[in-house]
């Protein structure tokens, strides 16, 4: 590599990339002997309901939020966001229990540990301004009652949950752009570390690098 | 290996050199989507989703008229919840705080509401009038202030006195506040109301603020709210209308308001500012749920409490790995 080459913040950017994630450790087709539980099933189950969320939602989105309150196809999709939202949300609790047991910080981790937990309360914020756009009942009873926890510390006065306006939007565009790079960066730094060694693991099956 | 927690931390760290196995991660994730989208249509086709249809002003005028007349005087008078909220609607109260934090009071009148001309006012100059509710808005918008608040105040307090019963309320000097409420009533009954709210004399609109509070003023929406068990007494927004599941993963945070001191309003300082110490209280939570791995004490639980022993269970007894106190 020339010394110009060194230089450019192109060439340095993907060495860097080839360094930390070259393709075999992104895409691997062998896992260590100890995954082989349920509980690993849950990430992958995670990311496969949202994205069933988004597909869903991307159809809610073009027709528009009146849509499935009268037409049939319109209730299905709906619901399809619905259920899909309850099953990312018992996935991911699991997955976050399970890595939680695994104590899964260990060597070098932690931020994807912390990636992880960010990506679950940012989805607790994702689903609550997708239940005040309903614009059902629910909606109306969840935003009267929840605007008195936000404006209480201030924040209220900036973040209206009475605001159909506001929610839709953060719903449909900036909640869901922050969750899908915290969820992406998440799986680069999963596959980058690879998966946790079990508590315990025996020395001779892992090599230190001095 | 050392014991040595920095050594210990390199090997967790270290690429595995141990057995491996097969495993198709995209296999996986094509079947993991396919497994969640069949489970998302059938439980879409059998069970549906909740929608139950909002409520409107034309329908709490119709099924409880007196109540929505008493609510409306209650804005002119000024001692609705909304008059008498604080920030961000207006600077009525302090609002709550948190020891020395007054954070509500320092966020200010963002989202200024004047519940007398927004709610009442505005509403009803949008509209054709009859000959006596017309010449009540014109009497009101020429009255002084002082006026207009001994009118609305005397009527409030007498309607409080015979506790909502309006046939019962005595006559005095009310000027024109039970002609305005009057003609609020009947244009909430004919439907005009939910529009004029939202629309403020403008076309587009998507700011629904002035009509959730309206209604939180008066007993229509509370009482939806009981019917429906959704009071935060009964573990609130974490419920669904019907029998559907709602927003189970803020059970943490309808907990708090099930238990003393936060359930209880007279308890002071902490019940009494509860919604104010439950987002604290939460937010400290959250932070501490992503510094799990830094936390003396909680990091180390899982070590102590060996369920890993369950997840790897096939490689500890394949290799003989008893369990090591930590």
């Amino acid at each position: 590599m020339s010394t110009s080459e060194n230089k450019m913040w192109t060439a340095r950017l993907r060495n860097a990339w080839q360094r930390n994630l070259p393709v075999d450790k992104l895409l691997p087709d062998d896992q260590p002997a100890y995954v082989a539980s349920w509980i690993y099933v849950f990430g992958v189950a995670t990311i496969a309901a949202l994205g069933v969320i988004i597909a869903s939602g991307i159809v809610l989105a073009f027709q528009g939020p009146a849509w499935y309150h009268t037409s049939d196809i319109g209730k299905f999709t709906n619901s399809m966001h619905f259920w899909s939202v309850q099953m990312f949300f018992a996935f991911m609790v699991i997955h976050l229990w399970g890595k939680f047991w695994m104590a899964a910080w260990r060597g070098n981790r932690v931020r994807t540990w912390m990636t992880g937990a960010v990506t679950f309360v940012v989805s607790i914020a994702t689903a609550f301004t997708g239940y005040l756009i309903q614009t059902n009942f629910d909606s109306q009873w969840i935003s009267f009652e929840a605007k008195d926890g936000f404006n209480s510390v201030g924040v209220g006065a900036w973040f209206t949950v009475t605001n159909l306006g506001q929610m839709l939007l953060l719903h449909v565009a900036f909640l869901p752009l922050i969750l899908g790079v915290i969820t992406f960066i998440h799986v680069l730094m999963v596959r980058r570390r690879g998966v946790v060694p079990p508590i315990d693991a025996l020395p001779f099956d892992m090599e230190v690098r001095k | 290996m050392s014991t040595g927690r920095h050594t210990k931390e390199e090997f967790d760290a270290a690429p595995w050199h141990g057995k491996t196995r097969k495993y198709d991660i995209v296999k996986e994730g094509v079947i993991a989507v396919v497994v969640v989208s069949v489970l998302a249509v059938a439980l879409s086709l059998l069970l549906g989703s909740p929608d139950d249809t909002p409520l409107t002003f034309k329908g709490w005028a119709t099924s409880n008229s007196d109540n929505f007349y008493a609510t409306a005087v209650s804005e002119l008078a000024g001692t609705s919840g909304t008059a008498t909220y604080g920030a961000p609607y207006n600077k009525a109260a302090d609002g709550l705080n948190v020891g020395p934090l007054w954070l509500q009071k320092w966020a200010g009148a963002s989202r200024p509401i004047d519940s007398v001309n927004d709610f009442v006012i505005a509403p009803l100059s949008t509209q054709v009038l009859s000959t006596d509710i017309a010449s009540a808005l014109a009497t009101w918008k020429a009255a002084t202030a002082k006026d207009q608040s001994t009118w609305a105040t005397n009527y409030d307090s007498a309607i409080a006195k015979v506790e909502g019963k309006l046939s019962d309320v005595p006559a005095g000097n009310y000027g024109p506040v039970p002609a305005l409420a009057q003609g609020l009533t009947d244009m909430a009954k004919a439907g005009g109301l939910d529009a004029a709210l939202l629309s403020q004399g403008g076309f587009f609109q998507t700011d629904n603020t002035k009509q959730i509070l309206f209604f939180g003023d008066g007993s229509y929406l509370d009482d939806a709210g009981t019917a429906a068990n959704l009071q935060g007494g009964t573990w609130g927004m974490m419920n669904e209308t019907g029998r559907y599941p709602g927003q189970a993963w803020l059970w943490l945070y309808s907990f708090w308001y099930q238990i003393p001191p936060f359930n209880n309003e007279e308890s002071k300082p902490i019940g009494a500012n509860a919604d104010a110490y439950i987002m604290f209280l939460m937010g400290g939570l959250s932070l501490g749920l992503i510094l799990i791995p830094l936390i003396p004490g909680i990091k180390t639980l899982p070590m102590r409490i060996p369920i890993h022993r369950g997840i790897w269970r096939q490689y500890y007894e394949e290799n003989g790995i008893k369990r090591r106190k930590h």
